[in-house]
C-alpha cells in the first residue's frame, strides 16, 4: 500500500532531484538507472518488497546514507519527546476529566472544558512559537531550542532543553482526553452499579475512585493509539519550531531537500508505530477489560 | 415539485432554526463566522494588492501597533491587518474546499459501504476506510504535500484526500440502518433500482449527519492548512493565516519580539476553528435530540 501510494504521485523522484539540483539529462538517466527506476512497475515493487521485509529503505537522494540508519540515529530524541509529552497530556487530561465528569455543569467543568477546546484549535507549531517568545526569549528560563548545549551534554541540560517542546506537545493534545474522559465519566455516573455503591453507604471520593474510575478510563487506552499518528504529525511541527534533532526535524529538512526515500521510510515507520500500538492496545485491553477477550 | 412540499421544507426549516437559535455556543460560533467571512468578502476592497508585496508595500518594517496602522507592521512593511484580512480569505476558502472535496469522498464512500455491506464491494469500501481512519493521517498529508509541490489547488486534495475517513465510517453506521428501514423494502418492491435508492432515500435520511460532520471537518481542514504552510508546505503566492506565522517565523520574529506580526494570525485561526467545532456540535445537538442538553 505504501508503495502505490507514492508511486500513485505524478511526480518524478529524479525530477524532483533535478529540481533541486541541476543535472544534465544524461546524469539524470545515469541515476534513474542506479536508483532502478527504468524498471517496470511491477519489477520495482518486487524489489521495494524485498527489500522493505529485509529490512533495507533504500538511500537518502542528498546525504546517500540508509534511510534506516538515519531514521534510526534520530530515533531517541523523538521517543523522549512524544513519549513524555503523550503521558503528560493523557495525565493532566485524565486528572481534569475525571473530576469535571464527576461534577458536570461545576466551574472547574465548564473551565476546563472550554480551556481543551480552545488548546485543540490551537496549532501546536504556534504555541510552540509563544513558548518560546515567552519563556525562551522574554523570561530566559529555558533554552531556544536544539538537543543540548555545546557546552554541557548532562541529563539536566537535556531535559531543560526539551521542556518547552513537551510542554508545547503537551499542551496541544491535553484537550482530546480531557473531553473523552470527561464524557466517559458522566456516562459511567448515570449506571445502576454507582448507586449501588452509594447506597452501600460508600464516600463519594471512594465511588468516584473505586467504582467510576476504572470503568470510566477504558476509552481512554484506546485514544491513546489513534492519536499516536496524530501526535506525530505534530512531533514533525515542534521538532522543527524548537530544532528538536528528532524524526520530525528530519522529515522537515527532507521536505526542504525533497528527499523522497527518506520521507517514504518516515511515513512507512510511523504506519508501522499506529499498528504496533494498536496490538500492544488490543492486548492490555483484553487484561483490563475481562469482558472483552483477548485474542 | 409541488407547492405543497416547498411550504413543508420552509416549515421544517424554521423549525430548525428556532431550535438552533437556543443553544448558545452554536450562536455563538455563527456570529465569529460571518464576521471572518464578511472580512473574506470584503478583503479585495479593503486591500490593494500592492499593499501585500513584499516589494511595493507602503509601511515602515516592523512598526509596533500604532493609530495609523493598528497591528503594526511585517518586515516588509505590510499592514498586519491587511495581511490577515487576505489571511481570512485563502484560509477559508482552503477550508471550505477542502472540507468539500473530504465530505463527498467521505459521503460516497460510507454510503456505499454501508448500503452494499457484507458483499466484497461494501468490505473492500469499510476495510480502506479503517485503513485512512489509523494511518498518521498528518505525516501523509505532510508527506503528500512535500511530494506534490506547493500550490494551493494540492493543498486542498492533500487535506481532502487524508480527512474524509471519518464522514466514511459515520455515514456509514447511519446507511446500515437506514438501509433496513420498511420503506426502502418498499421502494425496491416497486422495482426502483439501486442508483435510484441510494439517492432518493439514503441520502436524504444520511445529509443531515454528513452537514454536521461537513463542518466540524472545516476545523479540521483549517487546523491542517496551518500545520502544513507552518512547514512551508503551503503556496508561497497566496498568504493563508498559516503562511503569515511561517514568515514570521521565518524572518526571526520570535527573537526579536514581533508578537503583533505573530499572536494574531494564530488568534484567527483559533476563533475561525473553535466556531466551527461549536457550531458543528450545535447542529448535531439540533438535529438529534437524544443529545440535546436539557
Amino acid at each position: 500500500m505504501n508503495f502505490f501510494l507514492f508511486r500513485i504521485m505524478p511526480g518524478d523522484p529524479i525530477a524532483l532531484l533535478a529540481r533541486s539540483q541541476r543535472l544534465s539529462p544524461e546524469a539524470l538517466e545515469l541515476q534513474r538507472v542506479a536508483f532502478g527506476l527504468d524498471q517496470p512497475l511491477i519489477t520495482q515493487f518486487g524489489v521495494y518488497v524485498r527489500e522493505t521485509i529485509s529490512g533495507n529503505l533504500g538511500v537518502s537522494l542528498i546525504s546517500g546514507l540508509p534511510v534506516w540508519e538515519l531514521i534510526l540515529s534520530r530515533m531517541w530524541p523523538t521517543l523522549l519527546l512524544v513519549g513524555i509529552g503523550t503521558i503528560l497530556a493523557a495525565g493532566i487530561g485524565v486528572l481534569a476529566g475525571i473530576r469535571g465528569g464527576w461534577r458536570r455543569g461545576s466551574r472547574f467543568d465548564s473551565g476546563s472544558l472550554y480551556t481543551s477546546m480552545v488548546l485543540y484549535s490551537t496549532p501546536e507549531g504556534w504555541l510552540g512559537m509563544l513558548l518560546l517568545i515567552l519563556f525562551a526569549g522574554l523570561l530566559g528560563w529555558f533554552p531556544a531550542g536544539g538537543y543540548s548545549s555545546s557546552t554541557s551534554s548532562g541529563t539536566t541540560d537535556v531535559a531543560m532543553h526539551l521542556a518547552l517542546p513537551v510542554l508545547a506537545l503537551a499542551l496541544g493534545y491535553v484537550g482530546q482526553f480531557l473531553i473523552v474522559m470527561r464524557s466517559s465519566m458522566m456516562e459511567v455516573k448515570a449506571q445502576p452499579y454507582i448507586n449501588l455503591a452509594r447506597a452501600k453507604g460508600l464516600t463519594d471520593p471512594d465511588v468516584r475512585r473505586r467504582h467510576a474510575v476504572p470503568n470510566a478510563i477504558l476509552p481512554i487506552f484506546t485514544l491513546v493509539v489513534i492519536s499516536v499518528g496524530f501526535i506525530l504529525g505534530g512531533a514533525i511541527v515542534i521538532e522543527t519550531v524548537f530544532s528538536w534533532p528528532g524524526i520530525g526535524l528530519l522529515t522537515y529538512e527532507a521536505i526542504q531537500t525533497l528527499d523522497y526515500p527518506v520521507l517514504q521510510g518516515v511515513f512507512l515507520l510511523s504506519s508501522a508505530a499506529v499498528i504496533v500500538a494498536s496490538l500492544v492496545a488490543d492486548i492490555t485491553y483484553g487484561f483490563l477489560d475481562p469482558r472483552v477477550d483477548a485474542i | 415539485m409541488s407547492s405543497l412540499s416547498w411550504a413543508r421544507r420552509r416549515r421544517s426549516l424554521g423549525q430548525f432554526w428556532q431550535a438552533f437559535r437556543h443553544n448558545k455556543r452554536g450562536m455563538i460560533g455563527l456570529t465569529i463566522l460571518a464576521f471572518f467571512t464578511l472580512a473574506a468578502l470584503l478583503a479585495p476592497l479593503l486591500v490593494e494588492s500592492d499593499d501585500i508585496d513584499p516589494a511595493f508595500a507602503p509601511g515602515q518594517p516592523t512598526q509596533p501597533p500604532s493609530a495609523a496602522v493598528p497591528l503594526g507592521t511585517d518586515l516588509f512593511g505590510r499592514s498586519v491587518v491587511q495581511l490577515l484580512l487576505v489571511g481570512a480569505r485563502v484560509s477559508l476558502t482552503v477550508g471550505v474546499l477542502a472540507t468539500l472535496g473530504a465530505v463527498i469522498i467521505g459521503a460516497a464512500m460510507g454510503i456505499l459501504a454501508g448500503y452494499y455491506a457484507g458483499r466484497p464491494l461494501g468490505t473492500a469500501l469499510t476495510a480502506l476506510t479503517d485503513w485512512f481512519l489509523v494511518i498518521p493521517w498528518l505525516v501523509l498529508a505532510i508527506v503528500l504535500a512535500a511530494i506534490l509541490g506547493p500550490t494551493l489547488l494540492n493543498v486542498i486534495v492533500v487535506i481532502a484526500v487524508t480527512s474524509w475517513a471519518l464522514t466514511a465510517r459515520l455515514v456509514r453506521a447511519q446507511t446500515l440502518s437506514v438501509r433496513e428501514q420498511p420503506f426502502i423494502e418498499r421502494a425496491r418492491a416497486l422495482g426502483a433500482t439501486n442508483a435510484r435508492i441510494l439517492g432518493k432515500y439514503v441520502l436524504p435520511e444520511v445529509s443531515p449527519i454528513i452537514i454536521a460532520q461537513g463542518v466540524l471537518t472545516v476545523a479540521i481542514a483549517i487546523l491542517s492548512e496551518t500545520t502544513l504552510s507552518l512547514l512551508g508546505l503551503g503556496d508561497p503566492t497566496s498568504m493563508s493565516w498559516g503562511r503569515i506565522i511561517e514568515e514570521a517565523f521565518q524572518s526571526g520574529a520570535m527573537s526579536n519580539g514581533y508578537w503583533w506580526w505573530i499572536i494574531p494570525p494564530g488568534v484567527c485561526v483559533i476563533l475561525v476553528t473553535l466556531s466551527f467545532t461549536f457550531v458543528g456540535y450545535a447542529l448535531e445537538e439540533t438535529l438529534d435530540p437524544r443529545l440535546r442538553r436539557g
